[in-house]
């Protein structure tokens, strides 16, 4: 069985050995023969419809489940057009824009990218994307490494232990550590960063937050970290960002976040990381930049720019050992921005404000439920109190639902779009789970 | 060779100042932001396009005319496996039951199955004993493969602070190894291109916590002392570590564990198959021995007698993704790996090499190193390369990766797949010999744009439209 994929002919194969001046495609191997394998791992070849067979039994286990889950992965509906227009191959089977006259599509597409982030974000500048939303904040952290003294990161105790994890990896060859701060009703705690900030080269917060709820103190917080020389870094998204105060209003130098809630399915957690940063720290951005140029007819052209930084120049000294990034998924934010328009982001924004407003007022009404647990503005999701989360929460699944159990007596739910059709039948279901 | 006559003009909508224009220059609109949101925390307005979808359709698919892909025609960029990308892989994961939220356990079986089918196969081409999907790129995977070797020497109680790395070496290698805390030393090759084993002895210490090898390595050839160079650097307490960016050369013929590594990632965007997305996304697994398994990250995926479950290695480094990496990737790659099966990866392995090979006859440049196995570096010699890669645009070929690796003149870093035909390749070649005689310096002319002033784009940073005021 030859590979579906490698078109060769028995005869081409015959004459390209010749041509070589070998009999075998295996004496073309410079390798020794104790090192040789025969390539047996069990893997029977299969044709195209048996591996989608295959595959749709094994995808069939994944239970039907309604899910009311977020905590840094939220669910969009994803307009057909998304998928049409980036599944052309022209995108998805091109690769990183080394060779920018043939490859304005993709770099136009990533610069639009870019102006978005900008103009949500009020920063000067944004890459081309990174993983996600904890290596956005990893890779920020270590930019402000690079410009400010201190040997401390700040974040606030909400943060996603994920996040923080990957945040631990990615500063401690730098010799930072992670710090905590506390939040009181999901806000910050203003005076203690104060305190803490010193040490810091960064301080970092988030709106909303992964309780879903939104940073009132931002403003505060930016003047505590000037004040202490140290960087502001703000993690949102670009659903929120719409209708929130620009970041940079309130002093951030840094946005990251997770682009993915547009134009990505969840997908297990698929991420898009989202990175803005104020045009004084340009040269010290991780990852690719699309800039505009002209060409030699005297047009408008695009390319990848300050390359220097960069590990395939740089090196050790690289910003970032970042090359492989998300830009087909980037471009497909950007699409479903474009559909979305000024107009229907706004719109979906607000409904990501009401839906679980709406909920929470519903679930508050029935008796052993407290929501929302803190009195203040939430974006899709809110954690409400009861007795026994877990037990709530694997009852709820039963039933198929499925939400965020925090801790012995909060959980957690969000509300977009997407589910709010089923808030009738979870608001039925938690009545039975509690009573 | 009628082929060799065929002329390449890609697609190009321009008028005096530009090419396609932005969407903000075809729709813009300011809108007001009333929320029920308190005013403090909300923007007065915002400013972006609002066009309507079949405005939005025809933007990006004209932008798509003006990208060249895999589809478009060949793309023998080195080091980087631009293969074909399967259909149906697509559909796989445009499936709504392949996109379940990552805190999804107990009811998101197919999705763990998928995952632990992966991680087996994965384990079994390369000879590892327990991998890890969650490094969403290939430099991820270096990383978390660093971040495993850094907990092994510590919890042996012994802090090294060097990362080896050979100067053909990707630069993913020596930034990895930074970005983690290491210094880097990096080790001059030998006159044949490999790995110099008496230059490593003398460089390795026990300072030394990983050598980080790729093989065959950027110039295409197989590093025959690789069980030398694993004795060595055992020997010195350090651990090895496989750079997979060239696996596609050795699928189903030689495993990276049966060489003496320790540590490996594969890419899953070059090797099986994932298309590159125009930079990604991609996937980086890592595969480890036993030894250095439960210093892997967390969570890992695991068979029980009830399904599939999560749990926590015991010395685990933590996370290197917030959630579970590329998982569109990862079902795309083990889609793939069941499609061709044992018989058609061997056959993917032979093709590329064969094609290499092929392709490095035919091309007039000298190859300096051989022989080649999956790529060759070609010498441009006198002639620039980057001026050579800008005429093989005009002839409908994405050119090779250019001026790298440094220790090859005017370096052609070609690597032409399994994915070619014979007739494919005899036009890469052409345009390839058409550069040789030639003396020109203003190509591309048959490409969307022409030649793009890359100096104007780094000393005048302008890079999002409100920067732009040409109009």
């Amino acid at each position: 069985m030859t590979s579906p994929y490698a078109p060769h002919t028995d005869d081409e194969v015959r004459d390209m050995l010749d041509a070589v001046g070998a009999d075998t495609v295996n004496e073309l191997f410079d390798v020794p023969d104790e090192l040789l394998h025969d390539g047996e791992f069990g893997v029977e070849p299969k044709d195209e419809r048996e591996v989608v067979r295959h595959v749709d039994e094994l995808l069939s286990r994944n239970d039907d489940v309604v899910e009311f889950l977020g905590r840094g992965s939220y669910d969009h509906y994803v307009p057909s057009a998304v998928d049409h227009l980036t599944l052309r191959s022209e995108f998805l089977t091109s690769y990183t824009q080394y060779q920018p006259e043939v490859a304005q599509g993709s770099l136009q597409a990533l610069f639009e990218y870019q102006s978005m982030l900008v103009e949500l974000t009020g920063l000067g500048v944004a890459n081309a994307s990174v993983y996600d939303a904890a290596t956005a904040l990893g890779e920020a952290a270590l930019l402000a490494a690079r410009v400010e003294d201190g040997d401390t990161v700040l974040v606030p105790e909400t943060l996603l232990d994920e996040r923080a994890s990957v945040l631990r990896n990615y500063v401690e060859g730098a010799g930072l550590s992670v710090v905590e701060y506390p939040t009181e009703e999901g806000n910050a705690d203003v005076d203690t960063v104060a305190e803490r900030a010193e040490e810091a080269v960064m301080v970092y917060a988030e709106t909303p937050n992964l309780r879903g709820v939104l940073e009132e103190n931002l403003d505060a917080l930016g003047d505590v970290a000037e004040d202490a020389d140290a960087l502001f870094c703000v993690g949102s998204d670009p659903v929120a960002l719409s209708v929130l105060r620009p970041p940079a209003d309130a002093g951030a130098d840094i946005v990251i976040g997770d682009a993915s809630v547009l134009g990505a399915p969840t997908a297990y957690g698929t991420g898009v990381g989202l990175f803005a940063v104020d045009e004084a720290h340009i040269r010290q951005v991780p990852g690719h930049l699309v800039g505009a140029s002209t060409d030699e007819s005297g047009r408008r052209a695009y390319t990848l720019t300050l390359q220097t930084r960069e590990q395939h120049i740089r090196k050790e000294r690289a910003t970032s050992n970042i090359c492989t990034n998300q830009a087909w998924l980037a471009i497909r934010a950007a699409v479903h921005a474009a559909l979305l328009g000024a107009s229907g982001l706004v719109e979906l924004a607000e409904r990501c404000v009401e839906e679980p407003r709406a909920l929470a007022e519903r679930l508050d009404g029935i008796d052993g439920v407290e929501a929302p647990v803190h009195d203040r503005p939430c974006f899709r999701e809110f954690a409400a109190r009861v007795d026994d989360a877990p037990r709530v929460r694997d009852e709820l699944l039963e039933r198929g639902f499925a939400v965020h159990a925090l801790n012995d007596d909060e959980i957690q739910v969000c509300v977009t779009e997407t589910n709010a059709d089923a808030t009738d039948d979870l608001v039925a279901a938690f009545e039975e789970v509690v009573a | 060779m009628t082929d060799d006559a065929r002329v390449y003009e890609q697609a190009r909508w321009s008028d005096d100042n530009r090419y396609e224009p932005l969407l903000n220059e075809k729709d813009e609109t300011t809108v007001d932001t009333d929320t029920s949101l308190p005013d403090d925390l909300t923007r007065d307005t915002l400013t972006l396009p609002d066009a309507d979808e079949p405005v939005v359709a025809r933007h990006y698919t004209r932008l798509s005319q003006e990208n060249y892909g895999v589809d478009s025609g060949p793309y023998p960029l080195g080091s980087c496996t631009m293969k074909y990308n399967p259909k149906f892989t697509e559909d796989l994961a445009a499936r709504d039951d392949a996109s379940v939220h990552p805190s999804r356990e107990e009811t998101a079986q197919g999705t763990l199955a998928v995952m632990d089918r992966l991680q087996k196969h994965l384990a079994r081409i390369g000879g590892m004993d327990a991998v890890t999907l969650q490094p969403p790129a290939g430099a991820a995977g270096e990383f978390t493969g660093i971040l495993v070797a850094r907990a092994y020497h510590r919890s042996n109680g012994d802090e090294r602070s060097e990362v080896i790395v050979p100067d053909t070496a990707h630069g993913t290698n020596f930034a990895s190894a930074a970005m983690a805390g290491y210094d880097v030393v990096e080790l001059p090759s030998g006159d044949d291109g490999r790995v110099d084993v008496d230059a490593l002895r003398a460089a390795v210490s026990d300072e030394t916590a990983l050598f980080m090898m790729t093989n065959p390595n950027t110039l295409g050839l197989f590093e025959r002392d690789v069980r030398e160079v694993a004795d060595i650097v055992h020997d010195a307490g350090g651990l090895l570590y496989y750079d997979g960016a060239n696996l596609n050369a050795l699928l189903g013929r030689a495993r990276p564990g049966d060489m003496g590594f320790d540590i490996m990632h594969y890419n899953l965007h070059k090797t099986f198959a994932a298309p590159h997305g125009g930079g990604g996304p991609g996937a980086g697994p890592v595969g480890v021995t036993d030894e250095l398994a439960p210093f892997l990250p967390s969570p890992r995926v695991r068979e029980t007698d009830e399904g599939y479950e999560f749990y926590e290695p015991a010395e685990t480094v933590g996370k290197v993704h917030g959630f579970h990496g590329n998982w569109l990737v990862l079902l795309k790659a083990y889609a793939y790996i069941e499609r061709l099966g044992d018989a058609g990866m061997r056959d993917t392995s032979g093709k590329a090499v064969l094609n290499a090979n092929y392709l490095a006859e035919q091309v007039d440049y000298d190859v300096p190193y051989g022989p080649p196995h999956h790529e060759f570096v070609a010498s441009a010699g006198e002639r620039d390369a980057l001026e050579v890669a800008k005429e093989m645009l005009d002839h409908g070929v994405h050119p090779p990766t250019t001026k790298w690796p440094e220790i090859v003149d005017e370096a052609l870093m070609t690597e032409p797949t399994e994915a070619e035909t014979k007739e494919a390749l005899d036009r890469v070649a052409a345009a390839f010999n058409g550069t040789r005689d030639s003396n020109a310096d203003d190509a591309p002319q048959n490409t969307t744009a022409r030649r793009v002033d890359q100096t104007e784009a780094a000393r005048n940073p302008r890079l999002s439209w409100h920067a732009l005021d040409d109009g």
